[in-house]
């Protein structure tokens, strides 16, 4: 049987989905067998997407398990799904964080069914957002991704739920429309949703051509080029977020339930910075050139201003929202700078797939390591009655030296502590930005060095120190706690000390990807 | 002269002269009896019926066609199907008769209500000027009788007397009309007139005569400014008067209002385009149509009586047919023929139902007809049916007759550009229209979806009284839906006669 | 056969009148019944209906005389815009008396004036002799009236009376210019193809555009004339709020495009800016009041304005996408505000008697009626226009047509969408998920919602959401009609 014709990514993207039908259905007074189900559906998820890695040629640059069919011909919309090594990179972290976030403990509620079945949906929206490479189709997953996540932040979130919910889906999606304007005038112009027909019509300037012919009125064909950029960039922009479209980041993610939370900053910024390298680095590669003083200093500031304002935090959570901003920051400085203009003797080629390897790491690696921080911040939260406050607490280490242990690793991978995963793709990005845009680089250095204090000082003043006399009885992690998290910990070491396969899985699309841009 | 053919022309009206002095007679015979009494009503109310069938019979049977005594007497498609439509008329208003409170004489009221049809029958069927003005009196004469015939009640009198009063008036002006036209033309026959109109010019005396004339029908026809009579006409008199006033007689001013602007006035049209203003009699009527169409409508709205309401809305009626007789055409003509003969069917037939709330709640204002769908269900949906005719919605007759007497007075006077010159006035029109609707639905509401108050006397319909009004409802419907049935006749007589 | 459809409801209509007044079940099943069966043949005519090159573009031709001596004649017709207006009109039929099965009043006439509406409806989509169209197009308007001030909520009688006249006046202007594009004409016929092959003055075009469009906007809720409609709708019983919003809406639209655009080509070009503007500022308007509401059937009720706004924007950019994209939408809005008004006319006012946000979110609605709350976040969620339903295809296809045709109507059309996103949103936490949502407490004791609600509501979903993961068959039957003479006409 040939493999390779099964239909493994719709599968991907309808396993979840019947688990979230299933998983609904479980009675509503036992969350437990409703927890149970919805996590042998995302491990089975898990497991496809293991198979479908197996099966993954990783020598090979071009799009596999294609699925393709004809879907609204009138509108030139295919159902077309396909994977390459940044698919699959993210459809893998998706698999890992799902079943880590519907494992983590769940608010009070007698809807918890309701609860996972949400999760579920919107793992499937998430995947489908990672496999679509037609637009209509992927701005299908990527609006519909934020029913369940308004739903869950709305009804399981904390206190200011009710506004953090709703600026969440509201800022999303003023993005969103401005985006789907932007697509439109270039199916106009075009005829085309696809991506990958766009990256190449992009790459043989017939992009700006076309739009200079359908809307032939005041502006130059490259300004309205340029203006569907700055269209499609904003959806983008406050996905993932970019300063200064952040604002609602903070508040959405103190708010939503900590499994929620892990989600959030695990995989939907990451569909932001999938589009990043999906739409905007192949289709509009001049446009990002072109404006790249300003977007590397947006990138900047993310950086700077997000770990300056996490250091002025006191409440766990909305550190970690602000030094999450930071971390997805790095990504966007290694996207921008990769779009410098390079001679074509290859001095800096190196660089550009540095800053690229970099970032796709970096991107695996935020999700991994802020999902399991949010987990820890949530441990200690159902422990203290709600408390976390930075002052709050103190000397833990001496009571629950194991969670303290454990998220003192997550910590320094945060930090980009040699050894760990954080420190490969930070190290490899700010190598690349160093020889293509080195100013960037050099100014987006203070964040690092602030990340560095805010993490220390979480370190110093609730692990260490004087016990905190109230919490004298705070409990360690349980056995079942411990299996939470113990994967998460053990894939930082893993891919601190071995990147190499991760680094395999995207290398060849790195290439590909870089040797495109103009 | 031949004395036989005049009678064999007037056989109809002799039927129905013969049955009235019947009806007379027998009243006296009772007289001594109970002369108000139940069976007294039931007998003259079968004589009239009867005499009233015979009459038609015999219309419908007469193979005569033509003309006599130099268009005194017409005898033509036109005329029989329009006498056939007076006697429905009065039939109705018989048996509505039938349904009021009997008062003393009741064989009189009967036998003047056949006076006046058989006067309303003369004006129909005559191109003469001196019939024309006979049958005229006759006719008014019959019905300020009929109006006062409410002895104890004052505003019968009231209304007896301004309708007599206004009518008498009017009969002046028109006759005064009438005589200069005879000493302009020099004949009284209307399509010797026509022809001596269309020779000689606008002259300022026949200016005056036509103006004098057009009054003389104006208040016939209670168009504004002539229209004062008509509320309390409509809410003083017994109902069946009243609906004789507002159907039949309306019938026969429009018909022969129409004869003498086309047959007699021909040729003094002027114009009344928007921008292409003529003298003569169009723009006259156009400045009464908007009028009336104006005033009836919004005077029924601020109605609290449904008698005065329906006067008002007769008002604004009479505005939408003078507009298509403006066009001067016979295919106008056809619709306006068409439409009054619609609007008397639905308004008999709203009066009909008016006389069993009278009757049963002494009282027409809107809130005597709260709780009504409950009480008397099939003759509320033949109020519904009546009144949303009258509005003009389809499938009810009364949109296709709007629809067509609109068509064809927008079709009239094209102003320069090939533009429809009546445009302002038919978009009044269908405004006016639309603005209608507000009144009958307050009327509706009251009936369909207001309970009646505690204590408020039982609506009862006789089984008279309910298959009327059920028949005129269900003509109102099939000729909504198959206008042909009497479009056809109407389009073949006019056809025929012009 | 097409002639079935209104056939079938005028007889269903006929039948209940006769019923006697005590059978209120059986007045149900019949209604049901009546509209079973108009939906099924439009159903049949849907998949009998000939596609591909070569096809007729008009099929299921009906000619026979009426009144021959005004030229008119009974003559119908179906291409794809029809057929898919006459699947809405039959679904939305179905689930009505489906939402209606509990009415108690007087289910027969309540039953019967809705089918004389769905028998209009469907008759106005087929009629294709302008007379015949314009009988069909008037009829609905006292059933309306009746159903309003008969059965309805708030403020019945001033809002059954304000529709009816909105309506009646539209309809003047429409009945004005229909005469005068009869008379100039001088054909002697109303035949629709005949009349609209007319090549009229572009002076008698400069006015009697405007008249007839804006006469058939004003039932299409056009803004500024649009304020019958959320007062209607509001005050009008589920079934009729279902049906107004869900169809009566669409027969202003179906109008502007059948007849009015077709008959004046060079009127359409003078007013399409102007026409354009106002349906624009329609969106954005309805949004923007929706917002303010604090009742939750005015917002659905202002929402309707700014899809309706679509609508008539698509119809004015004159190009296959745009006006193509408007038919979906007629579809699309039928049948997702139908199911908003199922929701909280039916679902929750029924069982509530309040409609007030600030009543409804201490209600623990999702909680009580946990059914209620997936419809109506379904429902929202199609409102919005996110993709998957319906109304996202139409949107999207509108807004293709409009950045090709009048982009800088986008700078309304795209805050009109956000501002849309926002007071739905804002609806749905504030009626359904109220704060209290999930903390611990007693949930307020409601009856369940019932079966027909249940069935009602599932089939409008299923619709709402197989239109909008699968548009093809649809979409191409409406772009499929542009091939006739008449519709051509309009593409620039």
């Amino acid at each position: 049987m040939d493999m390779s014709a099964f239909p493994f990514l719709s599968l991907l993207i309808v396993l979840p989905l019947m688990g979230a039908v299933v998983t609904v259905m479980m009675p509503r007074n036992r969350p437990h067998i409703a927890q149970r189900t919805a996590l042998g559906f995302a491990l089975a998820s898990l497991g496809v997407t293991l198979v479908l890695w197996s099966l993954f040629d990783t020598g090979s640059g071009a799009l596999q398990f294609v699925e393709r069919v004809s879907w609204i011909p009138a509108l030139n919309a295919d159902h077309f799904l396909g994977l390459d090594g940044l698919s699959l990179l993210l459809v893998l972290l998706t698999a890992l964080v799902i079943p880590f976030a519907l494992a983590v403990p769940v608010p009070a509620s007698d809807t918890r069914n309701v609860y996972y079945a949400l999760l579920l949906t919107l793992q499937a929206m998430i995947t489908g957002v990672f496999l679509s490479l037609n637009f209509v189709q992927w701005f299908l997953f990527w609006e519909l991704s934020l029913i369940p996540a308004f739903l869950l932040i709305k009804i399981w979130g904390g206190p200011a739920r009710t506004a953090a919910a709703y600026q969440f889906f509201l800022y999303t999606f003023v993005g969103s429309i401005a985006m789907l304007l932007g697509f439109l005038a270039l199916y106009l112009a075009t005829g085309l949703f696809d991506f990958i027909a766009l990256a190449e019509l992009a790459r043989t300037n017939g992009l700006a051509e076309a739009l200079g012919e359908r809307f032939a009125f005041r502006f130059a064909s490259e300004t309205l080029l340029l203006i569907v950029f700055g269209a499609v960039f904003l959806g983008l922009a406050v996905k993932v977020p970019v300063f200064p479209f952040h604002t609602w980041l903070p508040e959405a993610y103190t708010q939503a339930p900590i499994g929620v939370t892990m989600v959030l900053t695990g995989l939907l910024s990451k569909m932001g910075l999938y589009g990043f390298l999906r739409i905007l680095l192949p289709v509009f590669p001049e446009q990002i050139q072109a404006m790249q003083t300003v977007l590397l200093a947006l990138a900047v500031a993310t950086i700077v201003l997000s770990a300056l304002a996490a250091l002025a935090q006191t409440d766990l959570k909305r550190i970690l929202a602000y030094s999450s901003i930071n971390h997805l920051g790095y990504c966007l400085l290694g996207v921008f700078a990769v779009v410098t203009v390079i001679e074509p003797d290859g001095g800096r080629l190196a660089g550009r797939e540095a800053a690229l390897s970099g970032v796709f790491l970096q991107i695996f690696n935020h999700g991994l390591t802020a999902s399991a921080l949010f987990c820890f911040v949530g441990f200690i939260e159902t422990r203290s009655g709600g408390l976390r406050g930075v002052a709050d607490f103190g000397g833990l280490r001496k009571v629950a030296p194991v969670l303290c242990g454990l998220m003192g690793i997550s910590l320094f991978s945060s930090l980009g502590l040699p050894g760990l995963n954080g420190f490969v793709g930070e190290f490899l990005i700010f190598k690349g930005v160093f020889s293509l845009n080195g100013w960037a680089a050099v100014l987006a250095l203070p964040g690092l060095l602030v990340t560095a204090v805010f993490i220390l000082r979480i370190l110093a003043s609730v692990f260490s120190g004087p016990l905190n006399p109230d919490w004298r009885a705070f409990p360690d992690l349980s056995v079942r706690e411990r299996l939470i998290v113990a994967p998460a910990v053990a894939l930082m070491f893993l891919i601190g000390i071995f990147p190499a396969p991760l680094l395999n899985l995207f290398n060849e699309t790195v290439i590909i990807t870089f040797q495109l841009m103009p | 002269m031949n004395y036989i053919e005049f009678t064999v022309f007037l056989l109809p009206e002799i039927v129905l002269l013969v049955t009235a002095l019947a009806v007379i007679g027998i009243d006296c015979a009772r007289r001594g009896k109970a002369a108000t009494g139940a069976g007294g009503t039931l007998a003259s109310a079968s004589l009239c019926a009867a005499g009233i069938l015979v009459a038609a019979l015999i219309i419908l049977i007469m193979p005569q066609e033509g003309r006599i005594a130099g268009g005194m007497l017409v005898l033509d498609p036109l005329t029989r199907l329009f006498k056939l439509v007076l006697l429905a008329m009065t039939l109705v208003a018989v048996l509505m008769l039938m349904e009021t409170r009997p008062v003393r004489h009741v064989g009189e009221n009967f036998a003047v209500m056949l006076f006046a049809a058989i006067g309303m029958m003369l004006v129909v069927g005559t191109e003469e000027l001196l019939v024309l003005f006979i049958g005229l009196e006759l006719t008014g004469i019959s019905l300020y009788v009929l109006v006062g015939f409410a002895r104890s009640d004052i505003r019968s009198a009231e209304a007896a007397l301004k309708y007599f009063l206004f009518g008498s008036v009017s009969a002046a002006f028109l006759l005064f009309g009438l005589s200069l036209i005879y000493g302009f033309s020099g004949s009284t026959e209307l399509g010797e007139i026509g022809v001596a109109m269309q020779a000689g010019g606008m002259e300022p005396l026949l200016a005056v005569g036509l103006v004098m004339t057009l009054v003389g029908f104006g208040f016939k026809v209670a168009a504004v400014p002539f229209h004062l009579w008509a509320p309390d006409v409509y809410q003083g008199a017994p109902a069946p008067a009243a609906a004789l006033v507002a159907s039949a007689s309306k019938v026969a001013g429009f018909f022969i209002l129409a004869k003498v602007l086309l047959l007699g006035f021909a040729g003094a049209e002027g114009g009344a385009a928007w921008g292409g203003f003529q003298p003569g009699w169009v723009p006259l009527i156009g400045v009464m149509a908007a009028l009336s169409m104006v005033v009836g409508n919004l005077a029924a709205l601020v109605q609290n009586r449904v008698r005065r309401l329906l006067a008002y809305s007769g008002i604004g009626h009479a505005g939408f047919m003078l507009i298509a007789l403006m066009a001067a055409t016979p295919a106008a003509l056809a619709s306006v023929l068409f439409y009054v003969v619609i609007y008397g069917l639905t308004t008999l037939g709203a009066f009909g139902v008016v006389t069993v709330v009278l009757r049963a709640r002494e009282g027409d204002r809107l809130s005597d007809f709260a709780g009504m769908s409950r009480q008397a269900p099939l003759l509320s949906f033949s109020m519904l049916i009546f009144f949303v005719s009258l509005a003009g919605l389809p499938p009810l007759a009364g949109f296709f007759g709007k629809f067509y007497l609109f068509t064809s007075a927008m079709g009239a006077q094209a102003a320069p550009g090939g533009q429809p010159g009546m445009l302002w006035l038919v978009l009044l029109a269908l405004v006016m229209s639309a603005i209608s609707l507000y009144y009958y639905l307050l009327v509706l509401k009251q009936i369909f979806f207001v309970e009646a108050a505690e204590g408020t006397p039982v609506i009862r319909a006789s089984k008279t009284g309910t298959w009327t009004c059920s028949i005129l409802a269900a003509a109102t419907i099939v000729l909504g839906c198959y206008p042909g049935i009497l479009l056809g006749p109407i389009r073949l007589a006019v056809g025929a006669a012009f | 056969m097409i002639e079935w459809t209104f056939i079938s409801a005028f007889a269903g209509a006929a039948v209940l009148l006769l019923l006697p007044p005590h059978r209120k079940m059986l007045a149900r099943i019949v209604a049901l019944a009546a509209a079973c069966i108009g939906f099924g043949i439009a159903l049949a005519a849907f998949f009998l209906f000939e596609r591909g090159a070569g096809a007729e573009p008009f099929q299921f031709v009906v000619e026979r005389d009426w009144i021959p001596a005004l030229g008119i004649g009974f003559h119908l017709a179906a291409d794809g815009i029809s057929l898919v207006l006459l699947l809405l009109t039959g679904v939305i039929a179905i689930t009505g008396v489906l939402f209606s099965w509990n009415i108690e009043k007087s289910p027969k006439q309540f039953f019967a004036l809705f089918l004389i509406i769905i028998g209009g409806a469907y008759g106005v989509f087929v009629s294709f002799d302008l007379f015949l169209f314009l009988v069909f197009y008037e009829i609905v308007i006292l059933p309306k009236y009746l159903l309003i001030a008969g059965w309805g909520s708030t403020n019945r009688e001033y809002g059954a009376m304000k529709l009816t006249l909105y309506s009646i006046l539209g309809s003047a202007l429409v009945l004005a210019a229909a005469m005068a594009a009869y008379v100039v004409a001088g054909l002697g016929s109303f035949n629709l193809f005949e009349l609209a092959g007319v090549a009229y003055a572009p002076a008698f075009q400069a006015w009697a555009f405007p008249m007839m469009f804006l006469g058939f906007a004003v039932l299409a809720g056009i803004w500024p004339f649009h304020t019958w409609a959320p007062t209607g709708h509001v005050a009008a019983p589920t079934a009729a709020s279902m049906l107004l919003a869900g169809v009566v809406m669409k027969l202003g639209a179906y109008g502007a495009l059948r007849v009015a655009m077709p008959f004046f080509p060079e009127g359409l070009e003078q007013w399409r800016i102007p026409f354009a503007v106002l349906a624009a500022i329609g969106i954005l308007y309805g949004a923007l009041a929706a917002l303010a509401q604090r009742d939750l059937k005015f917002v659905i009720g202002y929402s309707s304005i700014s899809h309706m706004g679509f609508v008539l924007l698509g119809l004015l950019t004159l190009n296959t996408l745009g006006i193509g994209g408007a038919v979906l939408q007629m579809f699309s809005h039928g049948i997702i505000a139908a199911l908003l008004f199922a929701v909280v006319g039916r679902m929750v006012y029924d069982r509530t008697h309040t409609r007030e946000l600030a009543d409804l979110g201490k209600l623990r609605l999702s909680r009580a009626l946990p059914f209620a709350a997936v419809t109506f976040t379904v429902a929202s969620a199609a409102s919005m226009g996110l993709p998957g339903f319906s109304g996202f295809i139409a949107e999207l296809t509108i807004l293709l047509g409009a950045w090709d045709s009048i982009p800088l109507l986008l700078l309304l059309v795209g805050p009109g969408v956000i501002i849309t996103v926002a007071f739905t949103l804002k609806a749905l936490q504030a009626s359904f998920f109220g704060d209290n949502t999930d903390s611990p407490g007693t949930v307020p004791a409601l009856p369940p919602i019932s079966a027909p609600e249940r069935v009602g509501a599932i089939v409008l979903m299923a619709i709402a959401l197989a239109v909008g993961l699968h548009p093809t068959p649809l979409l191409d039957l409406i772009l499929g009609s542009f091939d006739s003479a008449l519709m051509s006409s309009l593409l620039k």
